[in-house]
């Protein structure tokens, strides 16, 4: 075929309240009552049979899995149904929640500024991901840790970011760093200076929203981090890649591509409590793994959680309890 | 990128050569492959179910039978099948009515609303000259009001002031109110993004529908969605009477399934499409390149106003020319759209907008944005003669050998590159002739030049 130039193929538990579960819980049960065909009732099935299987490959296709982590999954699970002589659907449900955590497992990797002084984050992501609400309730997340913040307003292209921005900084009561230029390198530069100055422990950059077919816009935010990395050797110590838990396959592109130009170090995965599964966290596991530093529950400044794997994989194949 | 639909029926025809009919198998197996394809450009499953039957019921005896080439009929029905359930009524905004005609806007969070809104009122205003106003309810999200005034202003249309700490649904009679009075054509009402699941907003926009009765109620999606579209989709439906759908971020390199998905399910009109940030980003939507966008089999047209937008206006007209006459595309403009292709970024997804051998022979210049290979390439043509670039049928044994030394590589890299070249012109020539249905006939040869 054509092959002239082939490509190649390329926890700790927190002290808040676990309430992301129950409202990721209640998003689902709701998205299955939606859908109809529950997962309860899959797995309230009296033995193992083709058609289960096949729902099972459904459930996990319609989770945004995507076709090759879902044959993954399945083939691993048709293994495991012959090697351990699986009989009930509630040992498969069993079986296909571990290897879920399993293939999540690594990912859970908790976010830790501790080690720098600043600690320098660059937020990115496609347009309206959720870079800059993230960004509010990450400052609440750290100054509830005692560690103090400071933010840049790198989003000098958006209708408002700025403000935007600002308002999430009088929410945390914390410092905005912006300018009236264009220049989103020139801002996040101001920033550092101003966290060294103050002696300050996290600088959290927002971006501008960018897809990554616009290459002027990905070799922009590439500047933006060698800037960073001139005002401190060793920053970034953290890209963080939001992504919308309702994007479907083109997040695994995502994370390649913003991989490509900044070097992705975590992941944020947003409006998680909505319907939208976020199924395909198991094919960027397969096919781009990062840590998943962090989930979006909602809009408000406590909407955000630490990402833990088996909760997720738990939650995801859970029964829908009794309305 | 390059492993899509053609290329995977490419597999299975290649399969069934020597077979002299198509059987229940083969059809079965080439579904599977258009169902997997589907599936992978996010169209949500239970309408890829829908869709698969409906295809075998066409494809399933005369219209394959009768076709020397089974996968190029297949692709066929596909195609037009999916043109068809994407188009219909293109029917633009609606504003037959009493002036003035209230447009409601609605999606989950960060859909596009707020620019959408912007982008419209704009259109409105110059390709129809009326006389528009904006409003924000968005009395949540932080800066969400600033963010309409800002936009309304560089679309060249009047805002009406809101607070956040009014109630939407005064935000909503006042601004009706400054409408009428002032004798505006059009009243865009933007709205915050809300989970179809969240009862209160749902309900806050409902009642929101029933007192400004909207002549345009516009449900704004993200191109990039993923299965959730069906479940989304369906409850905004059934909770707002939608009139159409506007689909953003189709300058992206999502395929953009959520479209048939969104289609399917509400019924109603894709109307526009966004295709870019900046406030002109707007189309009409054209669901024949959707149709090939989802099916990966390439967007010419998309590409060639692509370059139109964003690149040297003079080369892209030039290229359109040749395209359209199927006549003098030779190496010269193939190094050009190199050029462009670099220029313009994200040759990725200008990838999935060509046809397969096109992107084939794009892709073996850009190797999937790999600049040692697209210098590669540039090599070869670059040590050709401007001659020899014009007319690549001049380029016989010795000057093979005497470019590939000049680009250091091998006779067979000049070879491969000429080939590719040879048929991408062919097919070139067949889609000027017939446009896109001609194409599809055009891809049997493609197919076989596959293997
Ligand atoms: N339901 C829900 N909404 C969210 C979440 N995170 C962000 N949002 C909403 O999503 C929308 C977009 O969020 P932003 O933070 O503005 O996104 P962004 O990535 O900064 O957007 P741009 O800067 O325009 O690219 C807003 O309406 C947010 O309130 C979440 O976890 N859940
Ligand atoms: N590339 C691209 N970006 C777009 C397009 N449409 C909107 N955007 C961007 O997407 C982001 C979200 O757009 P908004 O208009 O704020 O979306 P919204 O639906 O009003 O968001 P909320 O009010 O927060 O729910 C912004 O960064 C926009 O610039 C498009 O067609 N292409
Ligand atoms: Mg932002
Ligand atoms: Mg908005």
């Amino acid at each position: 075929m054509l092959s002239f130039f082939k490509k190649k193929e390329g926890g700790t538990p927190p002290a808040t309240a676990p309430s992301w579960t129950q409202r990721l819980r209640a998003g689902l049960a709701r998205t299955r009552a939606q859908i109809g065909g529950t997962l309860g009732g899959l797995f309230g099935r009296s033995r193992i049979d083709e058609e289960l299987l096949e729902e099972l490959e459904s459930t996990l296709l319609m989770a945004d899995c995507g076709v090759e982590a879902t044959q993954w999954l399945l083939a691993e699970l048709r293994g495991r149904i012959r090697r351990d002589k699986l009989e009930t659907p509630a040992q498969l449900r069993q079986v296909l929640v571990d290897l879920l955590a399993t293939l999540l497992g690594p990912l859970e990797q908790p976010l830790d500024p501790a080690g720098q002084h600043p600690f320098i984050m660059m937020i990115a992501g496609v347009n309206g991901a959720g870079k800059t609400t993230s960004i509010g309730k990450l400052a609440k997340h750290f100054q509830g840790r005692g560690h103090s913040v400071v933010l840049a307003a790198g989003d000098t292209f958006r209708a408002a970011a700025r403000e935007q921005l600002m308002e999430w900084g009088r929410r945390n009561d914390v410092t905005v760093i912006a300018q009236e230029s264009g220049d989103p390198a020139a801002v996040v530069f101001d920033a550092i200076g101003a966290a060294r100055a103050r002696g300050i422990d996290v600088v959290m950059a927002d971006t501008a929203g960018r897809l990554p077919t616009q290459l002027h816009l990905m070799e922009e935010i590439a500047k933006v981090r060698r800037v960073v990395q001139k005002a401190e050797p060793g920053g970034p110590h953290e890209v963080l890649l939001v992504l919308d838990a309702n994007i479907g396959q083109n997040a695994i592109a995502q994370v390649k591509a913003f991989d490509k130009a900044i070097g992705v170090t975590g992941l944020v995965i947003t409006k998680l409590d909505g319907t939208a599964k976020g199924g395909v966290l198991a094919a960027i596991a397969r096919q781009c793994p990062k840590p998943v530093r962090f989930i979006g529950v909602g809009e408000g400044i406590d909407d955000l959680q630490p990402f833990r794997a088996a909760e997720f994989a738990e939650a995801l194949f859970e029964e829908a309890p009794a309305p | 990128m390059l492993d899509n639909l053609t290329q995977r029926l490419g597999r299975v025809v290649k399969t069934l050569r020597g077979q002299a009919r198509l059987t229940e198998d083969n059809i079965a197996e080439m579904l599977r492959e258009i169902r997997m394809a589907l599936l992978e450009a996010d169209v949500a499953l239970p309408v890829v179910k829908d869709f698969i039957s409906r295809v075998r019921e066409r494809a399933v005896g005369q219209e394959v039978l009768s076709s020397l080439s089974p996968g190029q009929a297949l692709v066929g029905v596909v195609h037009r099948e999916l043109t068809e359930l994407m188009g219909g009524q293109s029917a633009g905004i609606n504003l037959a009515t009493q002036p003035p005609a209230v447009i409601l806007m609605a999606g989950l969070q960060g859909a596009g609303k707020t620019t959408t809104t912007a982008k419209l009122g704009k259109w409105l205003k110059e390709r129809q000259k009326k006389k528009v106003l904006a409003v924000s309810c968005d009395v949540y999200r932080p800066a969400a009001i600033e963010q309409l005034k800002t936009v309304a202003g560089q679309a060249g249309i009047d805002f009406f002031p809101s607070e956040t700490g009014q109630k939407p649904a005064d935000i909503a009679a006042a601004a009706l109110d400054h409408a009428r009075r002032h004798y505006y054509d059009v009243l865009f009402v933007d709205t915050a993004g809300r989970l179809a699941i969240d009862e209160a907003m749902m309900a806050e926009i409902q009642a929101l529908h029933a007192q400004l009765d909207p002549i345009e109620c516009l449900f704004v999606v993200d191109a990039m969605l993923g299965q959730d579209a069906v479940n989304t989709a369906r409850a905004f439906n059934d909770a707002l009477p939608l009139t159409g759908v506007i689909l953003t971020k189709l300058d992206g390199d999502s395929r953009g399934g959520a479209a048939l998905s969104v289609r399917q399910v509400t019924g109603k009109p894709l109307k526009f499409a966004g295709v870019g940030e900046k406030l002109t980003g707007l189309e009409e939507f054209h669901p024949e390149r959707m149709a090939s966008r989802i099916l990966g089999m390439g967007d010419i047209l998309g590409l060639v106003e692509e370059a139109q937008r964003s690149v040297d206006q003079d080369k892209a007209k030039e290229f359109a020319q040749k395209l359209k006459s199927g006549k003098g595309f030779d190496l010269n403009d193939f190094k050009d759209q190199i050029a462009q292709m670099r220029k313009m970024g994200g040759l990725g997804g200008l990838l999935d907008k060509l046809p397969a051998q096109f992107g084939a022979l794009a892709q073996q210049a850009g190797g999937a944005v790999e600049d040692k290979a697209i210098r590669r390439v540039e090599g070869i043509i670059n040590s050709m003669t401007p001659q020899e670039r014009s007319k690549p049928e001049l380029i016989k044994a010795s000057r093979k050998r005497r470019i590939a030394t000049g680009a250091g590589v091998q006779v067979q890299e000049v070879n491969r590159l000429l080939n590719q070249f040879e048929q991408t012109q062919k097919m070139m020539k067949q889609f000027s002739k017939g446009g896109m249905g001609k194409m599809m006939r055009a891809m049997k040869g493609m197919m076989q030049g596959m293997r």
